[in-house]
């Protein structure tokens, strides 16, 4: 299988940053990667995306923090997280061995958070990326998510970028009425690429107990049940964007990453179907090679925004 | 830290009662180091529903090959597992989790209710087997005899004296285990290991710090992952925010946790 691989061309790029193949984890699906050694050989995969991390530590929200539903779950956790320095000085030593490229996701409260944040992690070692997530709320402007209003997202997307030394990916959120202009904001405002979707807000109620199932109320939706609403997100922002695009939602197998690839996205990550399947990202890798060997393509960047539409 | 994925085959499927299963899964790898306490991560179908795999504690291993899980069926996944074959085969991630800190030196008791009583049968095994000289106490408790009867035998074939309570007095005493631990009068130094619902081991905790006796919980949590990616499966600790039931647990010193007296 190994030599397999390396007959065939995976490589892609975002931006300045090639990866040898599209496959990625997505955040907070993957620990700090660690988590995965038993699992997984992580060098083989096309990068891999930390756990969101904030400027100070957080401890997150109450339980229950997780609930299955139907082909998904929904999630609460309150980006808990080690903050920027404790990640710096415990988690990166083990990833920079690793030698597999790390996207560090980060989220803030503030402007001047995510700011700081891309500042700590600049020339950082090992650091090939950052991913901002926006869909966290404003604590200035009355705690509305930067990631639904353009001009909000454009200006986080500018304070990163101009701390950071790496590419910049703005991770988008689902949760507006037309991501299109969201992606071409903060396109414009310098990112090096889009990754979308983070989850979908969503809820369940127990209706014995007439009470919402997680403790925060509403929690955001993810897994195979989000992959149709995914894929036409992609597609979408891929016509509206010049800047590679990453897929994310829903990707278990690898016609799924194929899918998202034809809908126009550069790469993919691997989220949820982390959790069943701790190898679905490394599966993928080997399914993507196959499927460029068995297809005779030059290389796998052929299929990108391939689809065809009758 | 060693983990496994692995496609176990199910050697024995057994029915104890009308609602509680214990399945038999062939897995040497799992087997040969599982430790009391730790718990596997089982998918219970093939397709996208039910998505999350869902975990059981294993409680007992033989052969350094088979090892068990022993359920209740309550819902979607549960009956999934209640339904398959001998010869199919399940996958399995494990072993997972910090499992019991054994004291060989003091007076043990297992303590444990319900679906709670399936780590501590691996336990209790582990202990007789590694300290025959000094062998725990069994209290256990359920509903009703139809599903206690099965596991007090499996501990008494096993050497151990095992203190039953029913809910409706079919088997043992009427009423609760913390009654039968109380009535116990163990000496001090005493140390217990509990499984069980949370009132359960909520009253035993308080029990044991009046005591003096150390006490160790098993707390069930719900779990996206079982291996520490998802952050989901936190219970709050006594010194402030939370920590992780399938990687600093499920096993936690009682005294470490903040427990919510309703
Ligand atoms: C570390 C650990 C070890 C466990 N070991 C065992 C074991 O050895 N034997 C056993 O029978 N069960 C055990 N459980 C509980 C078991 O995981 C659940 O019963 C199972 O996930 C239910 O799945 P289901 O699809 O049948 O039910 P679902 O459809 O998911 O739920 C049905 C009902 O059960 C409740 N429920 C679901 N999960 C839990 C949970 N974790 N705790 C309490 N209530 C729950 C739900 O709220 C719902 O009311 C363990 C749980 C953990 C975290
Ligand atoms: C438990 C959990 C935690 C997550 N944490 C983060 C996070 O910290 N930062 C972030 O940008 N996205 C986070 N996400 C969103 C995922 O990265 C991904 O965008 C989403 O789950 C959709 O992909 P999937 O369907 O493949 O899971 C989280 C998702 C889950 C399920
Ligand atoms: S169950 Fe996912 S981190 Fe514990």
């Amino acid at each position: 299988m190994g030599s397999k691989i390396k007959e065939v061309d995976l490589g892609v790029s975002i931006g300045s940053l090639r990866l040898k193949n599209p496959v990625m984890t997505a955040s907070g699906t993957f620990g700090y990667a660690r988590e995965f050694e038993p699992y997984v050989n992580l060098h083989r995969l096309g990068a891999v995306v930390v756990k969101g991390i904030s400027l100070e530590p957080r401890a997150g929200n109450p339980p229950p923090r997780i609930v299955e539903t139907s082909c998904g779950m929904l999630n609460a956790i309150g980006l808990e997280n080690v903050g920027v320095n404790r990640f710096i000085s415990e988690k990166m030593e083990y990833l920079q061995v690793v030698n597999v490229p790390v996207v560090v996701n980060i989220l803030g409260d503030t402007l001047e958070e995510y700011r700081e944040i891309a500042e700590r992690l600049a020339d950082v070692k090992g650091v090939a990326a950052i991913e901002v997530n926006i869909s966290c709320p404003n604590v200035k402007k009355g705690g509305v998510a930067f990631g639904t209003v353009p001009a909000m997202a454009a200006a986080v997307t500018a304070a990163v970028k101009q701390k950071s030394t790496v590419p910049v990916i703005v991770k988008l959120s689902p949760n507006v009425t037309d991501i299109t202009l969201i992606a071409r904001a903060v396109e414009d405002a310098g990112a090096d690429s889009v990754s979308l979707i983070n989850t979908l807000i969503g809820m369940a109620i127990d209706h014995r107990t007439r009470k919402p199932r997680l403790a925060n109320v509403i929690g955001g939706l993810s897994g195979p049940a989000i992959k149709p609403v995914a894929l036409r997100m992609v597609y979408q922002v891929a016509q509206a964007v010049s800047i590679p695009v990453i897929g994310i939602g829903g990707i278990e197998t690898v016609e799924d990453v194929l899918e998202f690839m034809l809908a126009g996205a550069t790469a993919i990550q691997i989220g949820t179907a982390n959790f069943i399947n701790p190898r679905a990202s490394e599966e993928a890798v080997e399914g993507l090679a196959k499927y460029v060997a068995e297809q005779k393509l030059g290389s796998i960047r052929e299929i990108i925004g391939a689809v065809v539409i009758p | 830290m060693s983990q496994f994925q692995k496609k176990t085959q199910i050697t024995r499927l057994e029915r104890l009662g009308s609602d509680i299963i214990r399945i038999t899964l062939d897995s040497p790898e799992i087997s040969k180091i599982a430790t009391p306490g730790q718990f596997v991560m089982v998918r219970t179908g093939k397709g996208k529903d039910p998505l999350l795999r869902r975990p059981f504690s294993i409680s007992q291993v033989s052969n350094g090959r088979y090892f068990q899980i022993l359920f209740k069926v309550v819902g979607r996944g549960t009956a999934l597992l209640a339904h398959c074959r001998e010869g199919e085969y399940l996958s399995v991630l494990g072993p997972l989790g910090s499992g019991f800190q054994i004291d060989y030196t003091t007076i043990n008791c297992l303590v444990g209710g319900g679906m709670g009583i399936a780590p501590l049968l691996f336990l209790g095994k582990w202990m007789s087997r590694k300290c025959p000289d000094n062998l725990p106490l069994v209290v256990i408790g359920a509903r009703t005899e139809g599903e206690l009867e099965p596991l007090v035998k499996d501990f008494q074939e096993i050497g151990l004296s095992v203190y039953p309570a029913t809910d409706d007095g079919s088997l043992g005493h009427h009423g609760f285990v913390i009654d039968v631990l109380k009535n116990l009068n163990l000496d001090a130094g005493s140390k217990t290991y509990v499984c069980g619902p949370y009132p359960m081991m909520l009253a035993v905790h308080l029990f044991c710090k009046e005591k003096g006796f150390s006490c160790q919980v098993s707390m069930e949590t719900s779990m996206a992952c079982g291996m520490g990616a998802c952050l989901g499966c936190i219970v709050p600790v006594e010194r402030g925010g939370y920590a992780h039931s399938c990687f600093d647990g499920p096993v936690f010193d009682a005294e470490e946790l903040l427990w919510e007296v309703k």
